[in-house]
């Protein structure tokens, strides 16, 4: 268990989430993938926290702020996939190409 | 023991990562990243973060659960029983995925991090208390804030009816009446003879 092996697991999780959010067209699969490439950034964040950062709380209050963010991109992200397919019938990202109906 | 534990949560965090955008369910989906993050949780509390890990523990189980329901909302493909392959751009979004992981690899392996490790017997739910009630209560009460502004936007975004009318919900962006007391046609929009008034938009003339 070190820094490099924790930010390597933590890259891998962040380009799965790039990988997902970027190739999924499912509007809620991006959704998913998003959420892995946070995950990925909390663990590198609690990673530098408990490794280089000698335990300084301010460590902890951005894994919690990551934490904070996610919970908010879950919220509105699927309210405005509801808004969406209410107005528009469409939970795809190609069905999204134009501002006009 | 520790490193076993480690590697074991880590593998298994990516693992379940990559099958959430291969399997045939929705469902199924939300539970591998349910997995991934309560793997992450583990490394947490691993690595001494007794709240954080916790906390990611106990919040991905109940997001994740509510996001079950709307997989189950969406899902076009019930049950995963058909093979389900929703992609587009896969070349492009595999070489992103690859070059953000070989980026962050990249630094992993080269960078030369300070060697500051977490003093054994170290408070460190107490210190995070002080920490979020002490010098960073600003960005506490803000993220706080945030949240609240959050779930007012959600049920907004949500809810069937909008700022348009009560029905207005699943008719989109009509735009509002010319003269509310009356219910007048919006602007650019004429009566249909036989209409009653809703469900039509602009763009007759």
């Amino acid at each position: 268990m070190s820094l490099t092996a924790a930010l390597l697991i933590a890259s891998a999780l962040f380009g799965l989430g790039l990988w997902g959010a970027l190739g999924q067209q499912s509007i809620v699969m991006l959704l998913m993938g998003i959420e892995l490439m946070i995950n990925g950034v909390m663990l590198a964040g609690g990673a530098m926290w408990a490794y280089a950062a000698g335990g300084e709380p301010k460590g902890q209050l951005l894994v919690v702020i990551a934490m904070a963010v996610m919970a908010v991109e879950m919220a509105v992200g699927f309210a405005i996939v509801v808004a969406v397919y209410r107005a528009r019938q469409v939970d795809l990202t190609e069905g999204l190409d134009s501002l006009a109906r | 023991m520790t490193g076993v534990a480690f590697w074991v949560f880590g593998v298994a965090a990516v693992v379940a990562g990559w099958r959430v955008f291969r399997t045939d369910s929705m469902v199924r989906a939300t539970f591998l990243l349910l997995a991934s993050f309560l793997n992450v949780g583990a490394i947490l509390l691993l690595l001494g973060g007794a709240y954080l890990g916790m906390a990611l523990l106990f919040m991905m189980t109940v997001e994740m659960t509510v996001m079950v329901i709307f997989m189950v909302a969406f899902m076009m493909n019930p049950a995963g029983l058909n093979p389900m392959n929703m992609t587009h751009q896969p070349r492009l979004a595999a070489v992103a995925g690859w070059a953000a992981f070989a980026g962050g690899a990249a630094v992993a392996w080269r960078s030369n991090f300070p060697d500051r490790p977490l003093p054994a017997g170290k408070a460190v739910i107490a210190e995070l208390g002080t920490e979020l009630m002490g010098r960073s209560m600003l960005m506490f009460e803000t993220a706080g804030v945030a949240l609240v502004a959050t779930m007012i936007g959600a049920v907004v975004l949500s809810s069937r009816r909008s700022r348009y009318g009560q029905d207005a919900g699943d008719d989109g962006s009509l735009p509002p009446v010319l003269d509310p007391a009356t219910g007048a046609y919006p602007a650019g929009v004429l009566p249909e003879p036989e209409a009653s008034g809703h469900g039509h938009h602009g763009g007759h003339s």
